[in-house]
């Protein structure tokens, strides 16, 4: 059974359809990608699987449940987590405070036992801040516990928010852009160690990226939307061949770069809202 | 504010003649409305130095200063220019008291304002009436010049001046606190009666202060001295020093006996503004929910206390206090639940508006006919009881008993509030404050949280509500008006939100200075309010945010000394002790 | 485990929380007015009075929201000083008032007394506009990018400022509005109990609405406003002056509220330093019912306001024999604001406000 199936997945604003029909399934263990023009519906997409959206046709099914009307935090407690397009840490709290934030619901602790400072409440702190401090190290920052979230750079950030993601436990893991930004070392790092994230931990990754390198070099699917619906999908090869794909980048007589070629760089310069 | 001394490097001789043009106008807009609003005239029965100068004159010199100090700000200026750009810039402002002068003695402009009076006319003329309507321009026009060659002056000639002349105005407008604990001991009361008058300073006081202040600059400036102040351990040690403590402990245990009965009152309130603040600072502070009607739970948990304790006709039990105060913060806790269960949902402003709703209702309830059977309508309940019932010339008589009462709570509610603060539920809280569509997709059930912010705060308010009732003996509907939310919700603000030094610094300033100058009732909350926009404006993190007290006492964390040592993954960066090194 | 069962009971609680809730208003409206009615204990003169009532305070509610309606859509601030422009207005009225009435101008023929109030309501509205203008200049546009609490204080703090300025200046006694005999007089026609009064300020406020509806909808300024509530920033990439926008906002909301300070105060008859607190709460209110940030929501919001505040207590509470209803005028108006906020928070009309900041 796949982990994530999507079917035909209707998003609505007012006269719009930001997601039209869509239908999508991700197996466990993959690396996905999702690309398509500015506008096309990725992010709405994303919104959906993880409750930030309600669709108004269709059906989201995580490992065989119905999500496509839950709470958001009850989606994070089946197993799914995200990233954000433009980040979205807690500013003003330390990275390993933001960690321990994602590790929220896997704890017990209750507020009584935090007044009385209870052994098991003590206890359970310490092995919470340790895997905290772990994932830290996981991702490339340790020692920077103690630093303000807001202070760290940029391409910090992103991996702190990965961080905290990784720290509710999830099967499923949505990345929305995580390359936005960054510099060619930078890039093929995050590449690498997103990566990585599916071969250590397991975890199933869902990706929106515009930087076709990345999207090619990790991608076992790539799907392809365009105005809200799924043009084509399949692996890098067939994408980059694909006609209506090429249209839906450059228009119809497009006869320039191909996206994913390597001579020259196609990156798309992502807007708001794609 | 006026330490920063003018640059020696070339200074200019030329003056830019618009701003002090600029400048001396506004100087006049704020010298003409404190005349119109009635400060200069009111201020008069009032003296800074006794004999000397008043209060009411002291408004005008300070408005003088004011528009010199900020026509030279920033500018580097020879002596004689500064003292010019000063005398114009006063003069100017000067001008429009003169004209008030002028046009209150041709028109009736009494009809209309109140203060255009030959009060303030007789203030601003030293008494020769129209004739003296020069004397204003030319009293701040001195002033501007003075101002102007202060602030041209060498540094040590500047930087103890200014010190000793603010300590001067500090010590004169609060001598009506000052005077009272000199006074009421023996020791002290002849000093008391040397420095102070029964309003204001006496000269030999002003001289004493300025002399004091000097001196102790001089002092310092010893070579000795110095090195012993920088051989003391860094800032943030000095504060938690043992001597430290116990000097802030016994401070605080002597502060209602020496203030004197009257202000012993004031600091009771303080105190309970304190418990509050903490409450709120657990709903508002930590988990960012506006609750403007947090007075509501206040009367719920002092309603529960009077009926549950009075002994006169509305009592229902005739319980003791202490038996009474569980009872009513469980009470509250349960309104608590009951009112955040529907509303938690709503967002942001919205909840602050509902909030306040709920607290005006509650309010109007309380002391309605229709509930009147029940809880005395406007009348209230009354004869209840003091927590501690002893004789009237005992140490703990009147309100110096809820101020110790009403600390130990608050203390207790610090406790809990640091305990949930610092853990998983804190954290969550904080995540809630600042993104809380982030917050619920990590996991964290908003509804439930949030309702256990509002209830513990509803508890607490319950808390200081119940020891209220003990306060005043007697309860009323109009005792819960909104402004007590506006109140505890501005100091947790204005203190810095989330931060527990920072509600006791705000519930002082926003509580208890204003008490301070009840004898210029008229005008608390004209400074109140100004003393709100101006936070917001310099200072909107608050007096004491949560972070820099927290970096100041924080004992860096020992497990970032750990992970410097490596726990053998090769993957350690170079750890980082101090947070403020990451910039 | 654990938190599941808390969970859900926690959900279960408040789903019927709400469904108790539903139904308590409903039974209450619907019972209470029977019994009320069936009661026959009041008349339609006292119903008509009641109504007549509940147009003219609802008009001017309406008035004064819509200042807070526009600033909120535009900033997304509550502007908790707004009660004191209309405040403001009200002193100025009475000022230009008293020397009409000195003039013997308000005991003359309609034309006249007509045209006395105008300049009224005139000078009030370009007095508060003055004032607001400044308070925006110096508490508000400073903090426009602050987090929401700050500039929220900065106009508890405005307010404050305003009240006792105002009482610092005039004093903290009531000012008694000059008589103006030909308004209190009853309109002729039989069964309305009118008072010339009523009428001028229930014509009055839907003039000056229908004015400011036409502004905001078909002028180019109106139009800037409506962008710049809507999206600052694209707004700006436009082109559009947004402080410009932003200050007009802020004018022509005090402009209606200062007109409205001076129909409030001919109903009334008096001002003091005070008198804007209590409208100023329950127009607020009057806007989120209508639909924040949206203008004829305030209009819509005001008027429903006046009608259930004045005629509620009456018509939903007498049959319960409840005491002294017209205490709980206040409680009513509350609870209709709450449960607003609760089943509908978008308001009657729905919101219109700025876009969510990232």
């Amino acid at each position: 059974m796949p982990l994530l199936e999507a079917q035909h997945v209707t998003k609505r604003f007012g006269g719009l359809s930001a997601v039209r029909g869509l239908d999508f399934t991700i197996d466990q263990g993959s690396i996905v990608s999702v690309i398509g023009p500015n506008g096309a519906g990725k992010t709405t997409f994303f919104n959906c699987v993880a409750g930030f959206y309600h669709p108004e046709e269709g059906q989201i099914l995580f490992d065989g449940v119905p999500i496509h009307r839950l709470r958001r935090d009850q989606i994070a407690h089946l197993g799914i987590a995200r990233t954000y397009q433009n980040i979205r840490l807690f500013a003003k709290m330390t990275a390993i405070e933001n960690i321990l934030v994602g590790q929220h619901f896997r704890l017990h602790g209750t507020w009584v036992g935090a007044i009385l400072n209870t052994a098991s409440v003590k206890a359970e702190e310490v092995t919470s801040h340790d895997e905290a401090r772990r994932l830290l190290r996981f991702v490339g920052l340790a020692g920077q516990g103690d630093v303000m979230a807001d202070k760290l750079p940029y391409g910090d950030q992103r991996r702190l928010e990965i961080a905290r993601a990784l720290a509710t436990q999830p099967k499923l893991l949505l990345l929305d852009e995580p390359t936005a930004g960054m510099n060619p070392a930078e890039t093929a790092r995050m590449t690498a160690f997103i990566r990585s994230l599916r071969d250590d931990l397991g975890t199933t990754i869902l990706l929106i990226e515009h930087q076709m390198r990345v999207v090619m070099g990790i991608s076992e699917r790539i799907a392809v939307l365009d105005y809200g619906e799924k043009i084509a999908e399949g692996t890098a090869r067939e994408i980059q061949t694909n006609p209506r794909v090429i249209e839906a980048y450059l228009g119809s007589g497009g006869a320039a770069d191909v996206p994913g070629q390597e001579k020259g760089q196609v990156d798309v310069q992502p807007e708001t809202g794609s | 504010m006026m330490d920063t001394a003018v640059a020696p490097a070339a200074p200019d001789a030329t003056v830019d003649w618009r701003r002090v043009l600029r400048v001396g106008l506004l100087g006049g807009a704020v010298a003409l409305y404190v005349c119109l609003v009635g400060m200069v005239e009111v201020f008069q029965t009032r003296a800074l130095v006794t004999g000397v100068i008043t209060l009411g004159q002291t408004t005008m010199v300070l408005a003088g200063v004011a528009a010199a100090y900020l026509t030279l700000r920033g500018r580097a200026m020879d002596r004689r220019s500064a003292a010019l750009a000063g005398a114009v810039a006063g003069a100017v402002a000067g001008a429009f008291p003169a004209v008030l002068v002028v046009l209150a003695e041709v028109v009736n402009l009494r009809a209309m304002f109140l203060h255009a009076s030959p009060g303030t006319t007789a203030v601003l003329t030293v008494g020769l009436g129209v004739a003296g309507a020069w004397v204003p321009i030319l009293a701040l026009a001195v002033v501007g010049a003075v101002t102007g060659l202060l602030l041209t002056a060498p540094a040590a000639i500047q930087r103890p001046a200014t010190a000793a002349l603010t300590a001067l105005l500090l010590t004169g407008l609060f001598a009506g606190l000052l005077r009272p604990p000199l006074l009421a001991s023996s020791v002290t009361a002849g000093i008391g009666r040397l420095l102070f008058a029964s309003d204001g300073l006496t000269i030999v006081g002003a001289v004493t202060v300025v002399i004091a202040v000097i001196g102790g600059r001089i002092a310092m400036r010893r070579a000795s001295l110095r090195s012993r102040v920088a051989a003391l351990p860094p800032a943030r040690r000095r504060v938690l020093t043992p001597s430290a403590v116990v000097a802030l402990i016994l401070f605080v245990v002597w502060l209602p006996h020496g203030v004197g009965p009257f202000f012993a009152q004031v600091v009771a309130v303080v105190a309970l503004y304190i418990l509050m603040g903490f409450g709120l600072n657990i709903t508002l502070g930590l988990a960012g929910l506006l609750d403007l009607g947090f007075v509501a739970f206040f009367a719920v948990g002092a309603y529960t206390v009077g009926l549950l304790t009075s002994t006169a006709e509305y009592g229902i039990a005739l319980w003791p206090f202490w038996a009474a105060v569980p009872f009513a913060v469980l009470v509250a806790m349960a309104f608590g639940a009951f009112f955040g269960l529907p509303i938690l949902g709503i967002r942001g402003d919205y909840l602050a508006i509902a909030t306040l709703g709920f607290g005006e209702i509650i309010r109007i309830l309380a002391g309605s006919d229709l509930l009147k059977g029940l809880l005395g309508g406007p009348r209230g309940i009354i004869n209840i009881p003091r927590p501690l019932e002893v004789p009237p010339d005992h140490l703990l008589a009147g309100p110096i008993q809820i101020y110790y009462i009403g600390l130990v709570f608050a203390l207790v509610v610090a406790f809990v509030a640091i305990r949930l603060r610092d853990s998983r539920l804190g954290r969550a809280w904080l995540a809630i404050r600042e993104d809380e569509d982030v917050a619920e997709a990590l996991g964290v059930n908003l509804v439930q949280t949030k309702l256990l912010a509002y209830m513990l705060g509803a508890a607490f308010a319950g808390l200081g509500g119940a020891v209220f009732a003990g306060l005043l003996g007697s309860i009323f509907a109009s005792s819960f008006p909104l402004f007590v939310s506006i109140n505890v919700a501005a100091l947790i603000i204005v203190g810095g939100m989330g931060s527990i030094p920072g509600v006791v610094v705000g519930a002082i300033f926003l509580i208890g200075v204003p008490e301070l100058f009840r004898e210029f009732s008229e005008y608390r909350f004209l400074f109140y309010g100004v003393a709100l926009i101006a936070m917001m404006l310099y200072r909107p993190e608050g007096l004491l945010p949560s972070r820099i007290v927290q970096r100041e006492l924080h004992v860096p964390d020992a497990d970032a000394t750990a992970e410097g040592n490596g726990d053998g993954d090769g993957q350690d960066q170079p750890s980082r002790l101090a947070p403020d090194a990451a910039g | 485990m654990r938190a599941s069962t808390v969970d859900r009971i926690t959900e279960y609680a408040i789903a019927a929380f709400l469904w108790a809730l539903r139904i308590v208003v409903v039974l209450v409206v619907v019972i209470g007015s029977l019994l009320t009615l069936s009661s026959g204990r009041y008349g339609m003169d006292t119903w008509s009075s009641l109504i007549v009532s509940g147009l003219t305070t609802g008009s001017v509610y309406a008035l004064i929201a819509l200042g807070y309606t526009m600033v909120y859509g535009i900033l997304r601030m509550i502007n908790f000083a707004h009660g004191e422009i209309f405040m403001g207005g009200a002193f100025a009225g009475y000022f230009v008032g008293t020397a009409f009435s000195s003039m013997g101008l308000l005991n003359q023929g309609p034309v006249v007394v007509l045209l006395a109030v105008a300049i009224m309501i005139i000078v009030a509205a370009a007095f508060s506009t003055v004032l607001a203008l400044l308070v925006e200049r110096i508490a508000y546009r400073p903090l426009r990018n602050a987090p929401r609490l700050v500039p929220l204080i900065s106009a508890i703090g405005a307010s404050f400022f305003l009240q006792y300025t105002f009482r610092g200046v005039f004093g903290a006694g009531i000012y008694v509005y000059p008589d103006v005999a030909l308004l209190g007089q009853r309109v002729p026609i039989d069964f309305l109990r009118l008072r010339w009064v009523d009428v001028l300020v229930v014509v009055s406020a839907l003039a000056m609405m229908t004015g400011l509806y036409l502004f905001v909808m078909r002028t180019r300024m109106g139009t800037a406003m409506r962008a710049v509530s809507e999206d600052k920033g694209t707004a700006q990439l436009m082109g559009i002056d947004v402080n410009r926008a932003i200050v007009t906002t802020f004018a022509v909301g005090a402009a209606m509220a200062g007109a409205a300070g001076v129909l409030y105060s001919l109903m009334f008859d008096q001002v003091y330093f005070f008198t804007g607190f209590i409208p100023g709460i329950k127009a607020f209110t009057a806007a989120v019912l209508g639909g924040i940030g949206n203008v004829p929501g305030a209009m819509l919001g005001g008027l429903f306001l006046g009608q259930v505040e004045s005629v509620g207590p009456t018509l939903f509470l007498d049959g319960f024999n409840v005491p002294a209803v017209n205490q709980l005028k206040d409680v009513i108006a509350f609870t209709l604001l709450v449960l607003v906020l609760v089943f509908r928070p978008s308001g009657i009309l729905g919101e219109r406000v700025t876009a969510q900041r990232a």
